[in-house]
């Protein structure tokens, strides 16, 4: 069994499609595996039934020749995505019980081609965090073994609160381990701030935050409207460019989502990259970096020479002032977002003896502490005499980061590479207790991608000294996801693709 | 035609005379099919909760997406009031929390809206106009219903109208009096009814008012203002602005000062009430709403909205006066309300259309729009068409009727002989006039007959004559000529 769950999803895609497996068999064993790593806390909620019927009606569409690109092929979904009828709480305890009575464009858009839903995944709460220890479900143990832990020890933390094992990331944290544990093909996951690329970056795969707008974000719970963009996470740049082909799209009901046709992504990958320039950007060397990061860069900069690819010097001068720009916009935006969920129309309700003291108790009882922590950040900003100081000067440095980026993509840089992340994947309970501050730096390198809405691509390049999974990240001009697909396998080719870990929490 | 402010409308306080300034804040419904932000339907009345769509109920992950035709009847509205049209505007979000308000915030157009600076010519009587400039126009959403009576111990919310498109009309501070402002609410709701971009109806809330009022010594500089919320008929806002400005005389007066607030207008005791003050304010927390794009709009779709607009009222008017050669007032009242000012032109050009504008003007206007007060309807859906009161005056200019059998003939027709034809109706109940001298001759003789006293009388008293013409019309039951009668009476009287 252990065979069907490790294929890429361009395997198996081949393999139903020349009916060397049934849909039905790639699912089952697939749900299996999630049984057996039920302690790993990828998924929340688990849709075997459902899964089981779509896979039999994919082996019926596949045995008579058709289907759609991603037909039978079983994915995991962030539990951001609303899904009709099933479970959809963004793993927050104020959306307890909550089932939509729609679905979201992008996910509405796998089913469409043909794909198989095997559950809802773990996440960051309202996707605000960078480890997934603020979901209500509690944090997800990422399948890669602590460094110098036995298998018996890693076991043990399983059963006692994880405290030790390592992050998958966050905030698409159960995307990220369950794609990496091969719990699932490929995983629906979303990027606000990294969302999406550092967990691929700590979990060895592959993520990619397509350019703001190339994604529908109807039916995906809004964290910060202007940043947040739907992606894949895959365990390879072939399955990522497969992924978002279906993904992406059109759709009338997103106001802010392109008209602009998607391009066949899977036909980028494997695409020569000769001639290419790419921008290394200086202010991204940070004072006090990890080494070991500064090495890996450098040596992701000359895989890509190697490939004929020419590698220049760039400067985003603004980068300094992303991280607390960020954390000032994301922060509004949310605070407005999460207006709604007041303990009137749906999710969870605590009773009070008036309309005030019901919307002090259900968010106070319904949200988390980061989560509380943000919204009041982003109502203190918005205020009346802060405003102008705090959300005005933010936007004009959004303004001058994208400008940054179009000065260097002017001068003819195709695609700019940097560090995906500050570090290796950290531990359980290790961030972020004492000043959350420590938790906000982990975005310092993928904000900056969020606020001049282009597309980053991350791909793993290897290993830290001590075993652990590192990956760069890859910034791209808007709508040119063709170029980072590219480049990405490039990358991915070059730094020999990281094994897995096997699967020791069964 | 606007005339030098007259200065009668100062307000006598106990230390002098005051001035009062009214702003208004205009909330109209605009007229679509669906609302601002969803395909939900704006239809009134319906089961609570009927229309509403899941962006309407702000449910998760929900987007808002702008409808085109909100868009164009702002735009068309701001031709209405000779406004600048921005090419580019915004829409922000208005934070606070309140059950009938799903997403926790209103979309708003609060930095850049859609319609900027423009005017409107109040007519206060027919040579005396003001004119009173509009700040801005721009579009929001509407907010729920909340229900407090439906039960002792819980309120319910009705989620109709959220979401539903408004068209907030800001005027400026440019009026001087209750009446000022109840002419300018009145002539605002006709451009809108014109141009049909809000129906108007303030019986349904589809037009309520904000009414910032302040009062100052003449000549000083702006006093502070108090905002009366959601003013609800054109007749309160009079009252509010009466009781408003009265109080805060009283209060300057008694050694006071105003403190900037926001107040509810009791109509039952006739008196404003403060609702909180500036330091109780919202803070709104405006923001640009990150789900929509700026509304870009380009030359052509304004220009194309433009030339379809209908003939406004001031146009009309003065057309009116010039063609048809009507006064001023006549021609202000008919343009009053479209389908009237329709209704009279369709009346005058009926069939051959050679007939008297002046004429049609006053019957429709007097027995027509009597008939019509009394069902509660304009004169346009009273009953009778406009190619039967063309007959009617025909039928009086061609002197088969008297002006009196009109009269009967018109209330014929709004009841017993509902929607007959008054020629053939006054053929059939035999309602022609009697011109015929002899027959005249011979009924005021008759008459004269039978009071001999009262004859005698009115031959040194011709102020009886009226008396005798009454009792020779009675006995032709109302169809003899009153001309002819007249005429031979004073023959047959020596008068």
């Amino acid at each position: 069994m252990t065979d069907l769950t490790s294929l890429t999803l361009a395997e198996a895609r081949d393999r139903l499609k020349s009916r060397a497996v049934s849909s039905l068999e790639i699912s089952k064993a697939h749900l299996e595996a999630i049984e057996r790593a039920k302690m790993l806390n990828a998924f929340v909620a688990m849709t075997a039934d459902k899964a089981l019927e779509m896979a039999e009606a994919s082996d019926v569409r596949l045995a008579r020749g058709e289907g759609g690109p991603l037909e039978g092929l079983p994915i995991g979904v962030k539990d951001l995505y609303a899904t009709r009828g099933v479970h959809t709480q963004a793993c927050s305890h104020i959306l307890e019980d909550f089932k939509p009575p729609y679905e979201s464009t992008v996910t509405a858009n796998l089913w469409r081609d043909g794909a198989v839903m095997l559950g809802k995944l773990n996440m960051d709460e309202f996707a605000m965090g960078s480890s997934n220890e603020t979901s209500c479900y509690g944090p997800v143990a990422s399948p890669w073994l602590p460094p110098n832990w036995s298998r018996d020890r890693a076991r043990a933390a399983l059963s006692s609160g994880k405290r030790g094992l390592l992050t998958p990331g966050g905030s698409s944290g159960g995307s990220a381990s369950a794609v990496a544990a091969r719990l699932c093909l490929a995983a629906t996951a979303s990027d606000t701030g990294g969302s999406i690329r550092q967990p691929a970056a700590f979990t060895g795969i592959v993520g990619i935050k397509p350019t703001y707008g190339r994604c529908s974000r109807y039916g995906m719970v809004a964290f910060a409207s202007s940043l947040d963009q739907a992606g894949p996470l895959a365990r390879t740049v072939r399955d990522a460019a497969i992924m978002l082909r279906s993904m992406a799209g059109p759709d009338a009901k997103d106001s802010t989502c392109s008209p602009a046709p998607v391009p066949d992504y899977e036909a980028a990958v494997g695409r020569s990259v000769k001639g290419m320039k790419i921008g290394v950007p200086k202010e991204y060397r940070l004072e006090g970096m990890n080494s070991e990061i500064e090495a890996l860069w450098t040596r992701g900069a000359e895989w890509l020479r190697a490939a004929g690819a020419s590698v220049v010097e760039v400067s985003l001068p603004h980068t300094p002032y992303a991280l607390p720009a960020y954390y000032i916009v994301a922060p509004a935006e949310a605070s407005s977002n999460l207006a709604r969920y007041d303990g009137v129309r749906y999710g969870l309700r605590e009773a009070g003896a008036d309309v005030v003291e019901l919307y002090e108790k259900t968010r106070a009882r319904g949200f988390g502490a980061e989560v509380r922590r943000r919204l009041m950040i982003g109502t203190y900003v918005l205020s009346a005499g802060y405003y102008d100081a705090y959300y005005v000067r933010a936007q004009k440095i959004r303004t001058l980061i994208k400008r940054d980026f179009e000065r260097a993509f002017a001068d003819g840089v195709d695609a700019i590479l940097t560090p995906a992340t500050p570090s290796a994947a950290f531990g359980i309970g290790e961030k972020g207790s004492e000043n959350p501050v420590e938790m906000y730096l982990n975005d310092v390198f993928t904000v900056t991608v969020n606020m001049a809405g282009l597309p980053g691509l991350v791909a793993p390049a290897g290993l830290s000294s001590e075993g652990l999974p590192l990956g760069l990240q890859l910034i791209g001009r808007p709508f040119d996801e063709e170029t980072l697909f590219a480049l990405g396998e490039t990358i991915e080719q070059s730094g020999g693709r990281t094994a897995l870990p096997e699967p020791w929490w069964e | 035609m606007a005339t030098e402010r007259r200065s009668t409308n100062l307000i006598k306080g106990a230390t002098g005379d005051w001035e009062v300034i009214v702003g208004l804040e205009v909330h109209a419904q605009v007229t679509s099919r669906s609302k601002l932000f969803s395909g939900a339907s704006t239809a009134f009345g319906g089961e609570p909760n009927a229309h509403v769509s899941l962006v309407d109920a702000a449910m998760p992950g929900m987007l808002p997406v702008i409808n085109s035709e909100c868009v164009a009847q702002a735009v068309r509205t701001g031709l209405g009031l000779k406004a600048r049209i921005n090419l580019r505007s915004t829409f922000d979000r208005k934070n606070y929390f309140y059950p009938d308000l799903p997403q926790g915030y209103q979309i708003s157009q609060y930095k850049s809206p859609i319609v900027g600076e423009g005017e409107i010519h109040v007519d206060l009587t027919p040579d005396h106009s003001i004119r009173v400039g509009i700040e801005r126009l721009h579009l929001e959403q509407d907010a729920g219903k909340s229900l407090h009576d439906q039960s002792p111990t819980m309120s319910f919310v009705d989620l109709n109208r959220s979401g539903v498109g408004l068209m907030e009309i800001v005027s400026k501070p440019d009026m001087r009096s209750a009446e000022e402002a109840k002419a300018y609410v009145g002539k605002l709701r006709t451009i809108l009814r014109y141009i049909g971009s809000s129906d108007g109806d303030m019986e349904k809330g589809n037009l309520r008012a904000d009414v910032n009022v302040s009062v100052r010594r003449p000549g000083d500089a702006l006093g502070t203002r108090c905002e009366i919320k959601n003013v609800n008929s054109i007749r309160f806002i009079g009252q509010a602005i009466e009781v408003e400005a009265r109080r805060q005389i009283a209060v300057i007066e008694d050694g006071g000062k105003i403190d900037q607030e926001t107040r509810l207008f009791d109509p039952a005791r006739g008196e404003t009430r403060s609702m909180r003050s500036k330091e109780e304010a919202h803070d709104y927390r405006y923001f640009p709403d990150p789900d929509l794009l700026p509304l870009e709009l380009d030359e052509v779709f304004v220009a194309s909205l433009a030339a379809g607009l209908p003939e406004l009222p001031d146009a009309k008017r003065a057309r009116f006066m010039a063609d048809y050669g009507l006064s001023a007032y006549d021609a202000s009242i008919l343009v009053a309300e479209r389908e009237t000012a329709d209704f009279f032109e369709s009346a005058l050009r009926h069939g051959h259309g050679k007939r008297d504008p002046k004429a049609v003007a006053n019957w429709l206007m007097g027995d027509v729009a009597a008939q019509a007060n009394a069902q509660g309807v304009s004169p346009a859906d009273a009953g009778l068409s406009p190619a039967a009161l063309a007959s009617v005056v025909d039928l009086i200019g061609e002197g088969v009727i008297s002006g009196k059998i009109a009269k009967d003939l018109l209330a014929r027709l709004f009841a017993e002989d509902r929607g007959a034809e008054p020629r053939a109706l006054v053929e059939a109940r035999g309602l022609r006039q009697v011109t015929d001298a002899g027959a005249i001759d011979s009924a005021v003789d008759a008459v004269i007959a039978a009071n001999p006293d009262k004859a005698e009388q009115a031959r040194t008293k011709p102020g009886m004559l009226g008396w005798f013409v009454g009792q020779v019309m009675k006995s032709t039951g109302g169809k003899a000529n009153p001309q002819a009668v007249s005429e031979a009476l004073k023959k047959r009287l020596g008068v």
